[in-house]
């Protein structure tokens, strides 16, 4: 059933793309957690689908897109002021979902993009565009690296930021680069599972690690690794698959966050 | 644009304001909005079900909205964290779009369910509207005051001898229906901006219940009413002038406030 599954360029290119979402969004997503910023994550990703719509249009590199918005979105969260409800978020997220709809609707009919709908909203990891792997995994390691650059000040001020401030830290400047950070690992998580999908790897795998550890070194590890194994079974099966129902693929996306939530629900249950 | 053929698309249209509207009301003035964020995602694999299995997509939809209220108690229940609830959501929607690849019909039928599609309305579809678009009006009318009661002084409520839970559950139930009724024309992601866009800018305009119900219908009216003549005259999608109308809709009444402070009333939100 997998000959030839390490050996074709389309799956190669989908495990790096997976490896490298999960990596960056296992070690934000603890931080997000810590940080109680799921919201945040949330509403990036949606703001960012709008980003994903905009590069199937303009046919560029879907990361470029994904991670313009993802940036608008951030300065959005900086500028926002204490005390704006669910209701005014949840709004204004409309707002930006019908510039997707636009968005989408221009790249179907202008530049006859198949399924665009789809590859932005649900994710197209086998439809990647060759040496996107690569550009994934570089992406990932410079968010590794510019994590570990504020990994001290980000993490005091994760957990106590009266204290921080105390120690000279500048928290403004922590929480922005943070935000930076969370924007390009949902960028990742788009590419991979797709917009809506994304806060399923960005949360997914940092909740369940913090329930196996609350040590901040030893979750963001374990994150990565469920997050990886997560999306490399969902690729394989996706792969499989296609000798269930002849013909059709089942979505990759779906198997990655159907894996996800039962590492979650067995993390959880382990804590009963 | 009144075409014999679009007719269908501006009743159904018209019956999902009228629901949306009253429902919206109730959930900006009980602060539900998760739940009408959350019960549309639920409604979505019901839909992408009944596309697979070829039964009509209202009973698939009605179906997994009322599946959603079961899931929404269960997870209040337990006091679950975001974490748990966020994922479940995300898995929702994945079950969806599995179901929509497995029917064969995917690009097409992920766009309509996620952003609407107002002009596929058929002359089908008019007596399930029909039916949802009354009662769900009809039921949040006849309990108007136990309603709104329940939410904003639960001690008062219990005194009159209300159950919130009951309520609770009624009014999740209701607002499943009205989640329903409006996915296939505003899709899943916009049913939140339909229901809450008119809504919250009637809480804010006007201080009696009554009024600020009447008002948000109103809104509501005309906020579909025109994304489907804007949509029709550029040939956009209908889910972007809904999404934009809404915020605007929103907005607007608060940023007239801001700029000319007149003596406050705090309103019902």
């Amino acid at each position: 059933m997998f000959d030839g599954f390490l050996a074709s360029t389309v799956v190669q290119n989908a495990l790096l793309i997976g490896a490298a979402a999960a990596v960056l969004s296992g070690v934000i997503g603890v931080f997000t957690v810590l940080r109680g910023q799921s919201f945040a994550g949330h509403v990036l990703a949606d703001v960012s689908s709008a980003g994903g719509a905009l590069s199937l249009l303009l046919g560029i590199n879907p990361m470029l897109g994904f991670f313009g918005l993802g940036l608008l979105g951030a300065l959005g969260l900086t500028g926002r002021r204490r005390g704006d409800g669910d209701l005014a978020a949840g709004i204004l997220l409309g707002a930006g979902l019908g510039l997707t709809a636009l968005l989408l609707h221009f790249a179907v009919t202008m530049r006859g993009v198949a399924g665009a709908a789809v590859s932005v909203m649900f994710g197209s990891l086998f439809a990647a565009p060759p040496g996107a792997g690569l550009l994934a995994c570089f992406a990932a390691l410079v968010g590794v690296l510019l994590l570990a650059l504020i990994y001290k000040p980000l993490l005091l001020a994760s957990l106590d930021g009266e204290l921080a401030s105390v120690r000279g830290a500048n928290i403004r400047l922590v929480a922005g680069v943070f935000l930076v950070l969370l924007a390009l690992a949902v960028t990742l998580s788009a590419m991979a599972v797709g917009a809506i999908l994304s806060t399923a790897l960005l949360i997914g795998p940092a909740a369940a690690a913090l329930r196996v550890s609350r040590r901040p070194w030893v979750a963001m590890l374990l994150a990565a690794l469920f997050g990886v194994a997560c999306c490399w079974g969902g690729v394989a099966l996706a792969y499989a698959s296609y000798d269930w129902t002849p013909g059709r693929v089942w979505p990759v996306s779906f198997f990655i966050t159907s894996l996800v939530l039962l590492v979650y629900a067995a993390a959880s249950w382990r804590r009963h | 644009m009144f075409a014999p053929y679009l007719l269908d698309a501006w009743i159904v249209s018209s019956l999902v304001a009228v629901a949306s509207g009253c429902a919206g009301l109730f959930v900006v003035c009980r602060r539900e909005s998760f739940a009408a964020h959350a019960l549309p995602m639920a409604a979505f694999p019901g839909a992408a079900a009944a596309a697979l299995f070829g039964v009509g997509q209202v009973y698939g939809l009605v179906v997994a909205a009322l599946g959603g209220v079961a899931l929404l108690l269960w997870l209040k229940r337990g006091q679950r964290s975001d974490a748990a609830t966020a994922l479940l959501l995300v898995a929702l929607l994945a079950l969806g779009s599995l179901f929509l690849s497995l029917s064969g019909r995917y690009a097409d039928s992920v766009y309509a369910l996620l952003f609407g599609q107002i002009f596929a309305v058929g002359p089908d579809d008019v007596l399930p509207a029909a039916i949802l678009g009354l009662a769900v009006p009809a039921v949040l009318l006849s309990g108007f005051r136990p309603l709104l009661l329940s939410a904003l002084s639960p001690d008062l409520a219990m005194v009159r001898g209300i159950g919130c839970t009951r309520i609770e559950i009624l009014f999740l139930s209701v607002l499943a229906l009205a989640a329903a009724l409006a996915l296939p024309v505003t899709g899943a992601l916009l049913v939140f901006s339909l229901m809450t866009g008119p809504a919250g800018a009637a809480c804010i305009m006007v201080r009696s219940p009554r009024a600020a119900l009447a008002l948000s219908v109103a809104l509501a009216l005309a906020l579909i009413w025109s994304a489907l003549a804007l949509s029709y005259l550029t040939g956009w999608p209908a889910g972007f002038f809904t999404g934009v109308l809404a915020a605007l809709l929103y907005l607007a009444p608060r940023i007239w406030r801001t700029a000319r402070p007149a003596p406050r009333s705090p309103g019902l939100a």
